[in-house]
């Protein structure tokens, strides 16, 4: 069974459907990129597999290493080893970083029925992994994306991905909003974290990324389905030719 | 499926009521006849073996409250209070002399709630680790207990209640009490100055900074029973003292009263610090019960700079009203309010603050958290004035609210007026919601609904937990939490 096994996926918001039966299965150690034209339901699909409310799954499944998902909270899945690498990070005031993480990582640990990290053991963790991304002390006191520019919430974001270790990491556009350097750091935080336990699914408008990224596997969605699956060959074909041809059809 | 939609449906079949201090003590007591009358006043002050100026001081106050209306202008709504329907007095029966006679059940009570009144132990080093903290504990009408008095005299500073000091030191009672918050002040501190039964008594003499925190621990235990507690605190010339309040009720469907009376003088160069965790009962889930909560805190920075500072945080009752004030009457002198208000349930809060600049080159400032859930109603009312004698005054407000779920209401009423044109005011207010995408955010990243909350909560309020003493910061960061369990939708 794959790692993260999505199998006609059905799901609608204010009772429009989004996803409209959707299947993808990726197995342990592949990154796997979803692109598609704006409103195909990229985001959907992230938001639906990370459990957020307001969706409601009208039919089909989702397992992550055999566990099912779907019948899962939100906190339940993250400690379940979901991870979701937001488009627009959150801004949580009067909350430090720090602490975010801190809190963040240990619930998890609770959850998994693991003993809480001791705090120079915590402290020593971050200190290595926010310097692998250029974060500074300084702005993990800062509140939790408070005052970041986008590259910082980027960063910040893959900082998560690095201390949290998931099992299946989603990332929804993560090249949105940055400059090419911020987009190198980006990518290579992504690309160490890349394993042979881990799946990926980089979800992204643009080719740009999956220069950094490089996918194993490249699908095209559109209207809620994946309509078309290749190689990484298949995100330079959609860069030449654009989405045009997902425009009326394939209703 | 959805992670909040299922928090709401658990909180609608949960118990708001999270509260802990529910318990009933079951000891003896002695109660004045029910409802209120001049024979009530006397009863109170026989009890008391008060001098004759302290009866007529209470009969005064009570002629004038009959005359008096209760007040309407604040945002609560509650049925109209028959004040004849409770009783104004009740002590635990055998009254101590010392603290190895006290009751067995209030000691366990005080215990229960983790207030340590056993000095003994203290003093013999049972829990040498622990900060040492000087109790004056009010259990219904009377103090039951006062620690580290000894240790306090060899300082020079008195702490006792109120009653003892009428009777041992009425030189500085007569010269403090009533100063501050007059007999007519408001209807309710008129009431109070007439029922008053006890509290605490704090005078620091010059130039002592006072070797440890004073406490005073307020309980209601007796049914229907009015809780009217009198303070007063004298800081003298260059005197500082830290001085914190506490405050629980057993879970009663009736409705209890507390209507108390805080009054401090700062003299010159003094500093007077007041910290307050209020956690009366608040009513349950439907709104039932709970403490109406209806206060007067005033302090008067009397000398040139001066200082008096108040940190409240207020999570009980079923209504609160309440506004320290303080009244910057020295030159230079220096006035601060710190807030943070929770309300839940069905609470309604009503509270704020007032500072009155009267000399020259007085400051002000006014940090307010207000935070509401459920169904309650929470506003800040706060008047800032500058007499046109008080120039260079300078305030600076911030009132910030949080909403959580769509049925609660967060208000601000502030009321600024300047009569000098060198008065510097500044007034900042936001209101935000805790965002289902902030929740969604934690909860991604593997916080449960409750953790998130707590989280999101903290960190509106950091600025006025960092006022806090800090053992009592970490007792009101757990009282936090525990408020707004349930109150995620």
């Amino acid at each position: 069974m794959a790692l993260l096994e999505i199998n006609n996926l059905h799901a609608s918001i204010d009772d429009k459907e989004i996803l409209k039966g959707l299947s993808l299965k990726v197995n342990a150690g592949e990154v796997h990129a979803i692109m598609g034209p704006n409103g195909s339901g990229k985001s959907t699909l992230s938001y639906v597999l990370a459990g957020k409310p307001d969706y409601e799954v009208t039919e089909g499944s989702a397992t992550l290493d055999g566990q099912d998902l779907l019948e899962l909270e939100a906190d339940a899945r993250a400690a379940a080893g979901l991870f979701l690498a937001f488009q627009y990070p959150i801004e949580i005031p009067g909350v430090a970083t720090m602490t975010f993480l801190r809190t963040a990582l240990n619930s998890q640990r609770k959850a998994r029925g693991e003993d809480e990290l001791s705090t120079p053991d915590f402290l020593r963790l971050v200190k290595e992994k926010a310097g692998h991304l250029g974060i500074s002390q300084e702005m993990l006191r800062r509140g939790v994306n408070v005052g970041f520019s986008g590259g910082e919430k980027k960063r910040n974001e893959i900082l998560q991905m690095a201390l949290l270790q998931p099992k299946v990491a989603i990332l929804d556009e993560t090249d949105s909003g940055l400059d090419i350097d911020a987009l190198k750091i980006v990518s290579e935080g992504v690309n160490a974290l890349r394993s042979k336990d881990r799946a990926m699914v980089v979800i992204t408008h643009y080719q740009r990324l999956l220069d950094h990224i490089v996918p194993d596997v490249v699908h095209v969605m559109h209207k809620g389905r994946i309509v078309r699956s290749g190689g990484k060959e298949l995100a330079l074909e959609l860069e030449a030719s654009g989405y045009a041809a997902y425009g009326q059809d394939a209703a | 499926m959805a992670a909040v939609q299922e928090t709401v449906e658990r909180v609608r079949s949960l118990d708001v009521d999270q509260y802990k201090y529910g318990f009933v003590t079951d000891i003896e007591s002695e109660k004045a006849p029910k409802g209120l009358s001049e024979d009530t006043v006397r009863y109170i002050s026989a009890k008391k073996n008060e001098p004759e100026w302290m009866l007529e001081w209470r009969l005064d106050a009570y002629r004038r409250w009959l005359t008096m209306q209760e007040p309407t202008w604040a945002r609560v709504s509650y049925p109209k209070i028959d004040f004849q329907d409770y009783y104004y007095y009740s002590q635990p029966k055998a009254k101590p002399k010392s603290l190895d006679e006290i009751d067995p059940e209030i000691l366990a009570t005080y215990d229960k709630l983790g207030i340590p009144l056993r000095e003994r132990e203290a003093l013999l080093g049972i829990e040498s680790t622990a900060p040492r903290i000087a109790v004056d504990a009010v259990f219904d009408s009377v103090s039951v207990a006062t620690t580290f008095k000894a240790e306090l005299a060899k300082a020079g500073v008195i702490f006792c209640s109120i009653s003892e000091a009428i009777r041992e030191h009425p030189d500085l009672v007569k010269q403090y009490l009533g100063s501050v918050v007059p007999v007519s002040d408001n209807f309710y501190a008129t009431l109070n100055t007439a029922v008053f039964s006890d509290g605490s008594f704090v005078y620091i003499p010059k130039g002592v900074r006072c070797p440890m925190e004073l406490s005073t621990y307020f309980r209601i235990n007796e049914r229907n029973t009015g809780q009217f507690e009198r303070t007063l605190i004298i800081a003298d010339e260059g005197a500082y003292v830290s001085y914190l309040e506490g405050c629980t009720a057993p879970q009663r469907d009736e409705n209890q009263l507390h209507a108390a009376v805080v009054e401090l003088v700062a003299l010159k160069d003094a500093e007077i610090k007041y910290s307050t965790v209020q956690n009366w009962y608040p009513g349950d889930k439907d709104g039932k019960g709970g403490i109406y909560n209806f206060v007067t805190k005033r302090g008067d920075c009397r000398g040139d700079n001066s200082k008096i500072s108040w940190t409240q945080v207020e999570t009980g009752s079923a209504i609160t009203w309440k506004y320290p004030s303080c009244i910057l009457r020295g030159d230079g002198s220096q006035g601060e309010f710190y807030s943070i208000a929770i309300s839940n349930g069905y609470q309604q809060v009503d509270s704020g603050t007032k500072m009155i600049h009267l000399g020259k080159n007085t400051s002000s400032r006014i940090i307010s958290k207000g935070i509401a859930a459920g169904r309650s109603e929470n506003t800040y009312r706060g008047q800032v004035t500058a007499h046109r004698k008080a120039s260079n005054a300078r305030n600076f407000t911030n009132c910030d609210s949080l909403l959580i779920g769509d049925k609660c209401g967060a208000h601000t009423v502030p009321y600024i007026e300047a009569k000098t044109a060198s008065a510097v005011f500044e007034h900042e207010a936001t209101t935000s919601k805790i965002s289902e995408d902030q929740m969604f955010y934690c909860l991604q990243r593997g916080l449960s609904s409750e953790e998130a909350v707590a989280l999101i909560v903290n960190g509106f309020v950091k600025d006025v937990l960092q006022q806090l003493p800090m053992e009592f910061a970490v007792e009101a960061q757990k009282l936090i939490s525990v408020s707004l369990e349930g109150s995620v939708g």
